[in-house]
């Protein structure tokens, strides 16, 4: 199975969010991660969601939710012509001996680190999904004790948006 | 029209009092007609679009006022606490409403005045268990794209998510049953929401809508106008098929020596029967239609090979089968159909017009999609393939229709008189189709005698024959051929039903007798849920399990039908000998002024055949048991 990320304009309306999870639950289609928020234009919201899916049946995905009455426009952007991040909080111990060895780390990562205590660092990370691993893996040996990760983000780079598109054509 | 300012479609059949005097009537009405003709085709919104100006009123008065602007003229329901504000209103209007005995009632029959009129059907029910009884007749209209709105009442929204008295979270149970549901809580949405809901339920490829309005919504005060904007920027369904798609058909039928068209329930929703016979007379080819499009094409048209699937024919199963290419119109590759997928068809090309691109390539991948409606596409395709055979000749068929009559003739169908010496329901059915005919509405149940009544009842007019084919619910056909009847009052109406889906919603004989109702009950009363003792029997070695219904020959007989028709006020009688049946169907032919039931009782042992058993390919199709075809001696 490949992996695809969508990006799809829905209205900023109650229930849409169930409408789109429902529909993937009820097909049977595999949801990796979801990630929606507010756009640019007033009452249109977007979703990014990443489906483990091979190519009839990412079709048969994109189609079935096009046939939401509140979904707008599903464009699915490629790990080439997009940009793609995922934000990520890790709860890793850290005591006096080793808090240097992990901000170090995290530093690499180019990730921040946000809260301080005496036995413990929260950092902070952006980026690809693949780059989040590799820090997590780094982490690892000090010991996680929480990991808070959002859906994946995505945009397609170059200056053209999606949103004016959909609206033109709407 | 003169300057270029463009005008809205909706303000044209304005009706507003200042607006200029025809000069003489008739011509007004033929003019009226035309614009009205002429709106339907570009304005969303459905009914005359009259212009109402700003009016404060309650939204209830909105619900009903938005209705009937929509131009309903029926509509069924049951009220209760959460929607009552409305029912006041609707006291006053002129739209008629049927008070069901159970709201599954005013759902399918909702359905049967649909699928017989082409119009939106509506009920209307209450909040909690009034809505949650409504569940199973929108699921039937989803699977079968029936054009349906549903108004529910909902507690008051300050109190919505409290656990409420009577409160259910209807519009997310429906949520995947449904085109579309609204919640409405602002009673200045309603007129909007109304034309939204019937604009999606009766576009595209239809289906049911929900509409859930608060009880403060109903209660609360606002401002009515008319026609309404419908705001959907997601909602844009293709209608016309594209140019490029419809010419690659047209060289795929041209170069196929086994063509078969594939109809479906979607050439009946889009009223293109017409359209089709052309199609298929131009094309010469042997033409199928599944259950949902029984009628879609006569019956008795030479190149009609039958209904495909699990208990079709055995001339449409081969016929598809052996194809190299279905043109596929309005259908979905059901299972039902296909028997095993990837066995299905193995050596068809498929084109596959359809107005869900969803169902393109869903279960069988379409080697020419053509997304829109077949009303459109048909006939684009009909000129297309006749362009293609004047340049390139027509295909001959010749022997591909000497194959397939020798399979009509070898394998008709037909059924045997039943060992116990008691009438054959086949038999039953057949002569209730053959004495009130083609002009007749048959609704059926779900089960035995649903197949029984595709297979023998000859139809030969599409909106003739109704059934739940999709979702398969028992108890769909009396409160279904109820509402066909309020669609079609002067049709012969007849539900044909079975002993275990009668027991369903036979209440709905309650509304039928006291409205006026006259539809008419044949009960195929074979003492047991037919359908799955005939699975016990070929596949659980005759262990009946829990299938007796005690209701025929050497039974309790409880309930009594005939009583219990009675009881309901309607024409009752029992039919026991082979030799009564035609009498029987001709008393209940001769009464009009109530419903009539008819306990037709009939051996236990009759099975439906021809059958493809589940999980198997098409190519094992049985015409009695264990019998296959020799497809050798075809050849």
């Amino acid at each position: 199975m490949s992996r695809h990320t969508l990006s799809v304009l829905v209205e900023d309306k109650p229930g849409v969010l169930t409408r789109v999870a429902s529909l993937f639950a009820r097909r049977a289609f595999n949801i990796n991660s979801l990630a929606v928020g507010p756009t640019e234009v007033t009452g249109i919201s977007r979703m990014t969601v990443v489906v483990d899916a091979d190519g009839e049946l990412i079709e048969q995905v994109t189609k079935q939710l096009n046939k939401l009455v509140n979904v707008i426009k599903i464009v699915e952007l490629t790990s080439e012509s997009s940009v793609q991040r995922d934000h990520i909080l890790v709860k890793v111990r850290a005591d006096a001996a080793t808090r240097l060895q992990v901000t170090q780390a995290a530093d690499l990562f180019r990730a921040s680190v946000v809260d301080v205590s005496t036995d413990s660092v929260v950092i902070e990370a952006t980026g690809h999904p693949e780059k989040l691993t590799a820090l997590l893996s780094v982490l690892e040996p000090f010991g996680i004790r929480e990991i808070v990760q959002s859906g994946t983000l995505a945009v397609g780079r170059g200056s053209r948006s999606m949103s004016d598109r959909a609206l033109r054509s709407a | 029209m003169s300057k270029g300012s463009p005008i809205s479609p909706s303000l044209m059949a304005a009706k507003s009092p200042g607006a200029p005097k025809a000069p003489e009537r008739a011509d007004r009405t033929a003019e009226h007609a035309a614009v009205v003709a002429d709106l339907a085709a570009v304005s969303p919104v459905l009914g005359p679009n009259n212009v109402v100006p700003p009016t404060v009123m309650t939204g209830s008065q909105a619900i009903v006022r938005s209705l009937e602007e929509l131009g309903v003229d029926d509509i069924f329901g049951l009220p209760g606490g959460a929607i009552l504000p409305t029912y006041d209103p609707l006291m006053a209007s002129t739209m008629n409403h049927v008070l069901v005995r159970h709201e599954q009632g005013a759902g399918h029959a909702a359905q049967g005045y649909a699928m017989v009129t082409g119009r939106v059907g509506v009920c209307i029910a209450t909040s909690g268990p009034g809505a949650t009884n409504l569940v199973t007749a929108i699921m039937d209209a989803h699977m079968d794209s029936v054009p349906l709105v549903a108004i529910t009442g909902q507690v008051s929204s300050g109190v919505i998510g409290t656990d409420a008295f009577q409160e259910a979270d209807i519009v997310g149970i429906t949520m995947p049953i449904t085109k579309h549901s609204f919640l409405v809580t602002n009673p200045n949405d309603i007129p909007h929401v109304m034309a939204e809901a019937f604009h999606l339920a009766s576009t595209g490829r239809p289906g049911p809508v929900l509409v859930d309005v608060a009880k403060d919504a109903q209660v609360g005060q606002m401002t009515f106008s008319w026609p309404p904007r419908i705001d959907l920027p997601g909602y844009r369904p293709v209608t016309r098929g594209h140019n490029k798609q419809v010419r690659e058909a047209a060289k795929l039928i041209a170069a196929a020596t086994k063509p078969v068209l594939y109809v479906g329930g979607g050439v009946v929703k889009a009223h293109a029967s017409a359209e089709l016979r052309a199609l298929a007379e131009a094309t010469g080819a042997p033409v199928v239609t599944t259950l949902m499009a029984k009628g879609a094409f006569p019956d008795s048209h030479p190149q009609h090979v039958g209904m495909p699937g699990m208990h079709g024919t055995v001339s449409a199963v081969t016929a598809l089968q052996q194809s190299d290419l279905l043109i596929t119109l309005g259908a979905r590759f059901d299972d039902r159909v296909t028997g095993v997928l990837k066995t299905f068809a193995p050596h068809a090309k498929v084109i596959h017009a359809d107005i869900d691109p969803a169902e393109i390539s869903k279960n069988r991948t379409a080697d020419v999609p053509i997304v829109g409606s077949v009303k459109e596409i048909i006939p684009e395709l009909t000129e297309a393939v006749r362009a293609q055979f004047e340049a390139a000749g027509t295909p001959d068929l010749t022997t591909w229709w000497a194959f397939l009559n020798n399979l009509k003739e070898t394998y008709p169908l037909g059924f045997t008189e039943p060992e116990d010496g008691l009438t054959a329901p086949q038999k039953v059915i057949e002569r209730i189709g053959a004495l009130t005919g083609p002009e007749g509405i048959y609704v059926a149940g779900v089960g035995q005698h649903q197949m029984w009544a595709a297979q023998f009842i000859k139809y030969e007019r599409p909106h003739a024959w109704l059934n739940s084919g999709g979702a398969g619910t028992m108890g769909y056909a009396v409160p279904a051929a109820m509402g066909a009847k309020v669609g079609e009052p002067d049709r012969v109406v007849w539900a044909i039903d079975g002993d275990g889906c009668f027991q369903m919603t036979n209440q709905e004989l309650a509304t039928c007798a006291i409205n006026k109702i006259p539809i008419k009950v044949a009960v195929i009363n074979n003492s047991s849920l037919g359908m799955v003792r005939q699975w016990q029997t070929l596949f659980y070695e005759g262990r009946y399990s829990n299938t007796d219904l005690n209701t025929g020959h050497d039974t309790v007989r409880i309930p009594d039908f005939v009583k219990l028709g009675e009881a309901y006020g309607c024409a009752s009688f029992r039919c026991e000998r082979d030799e009564d049946i035609d009498a029987t169907i001709q008393k209940a032919l001769e009464i009009n002024d109530r419903p009539v039931v008819i306990d037709f009782v009939v051996s236990p042992n009759s099975m439906v055949w021809p059958m493809v058993p589940a999980g198997v390919s098409n190519d094992q199709i049985q015409v009695a048991r264990n019998m296959t075809p020799d497809w050798e001696e075809e050849d």
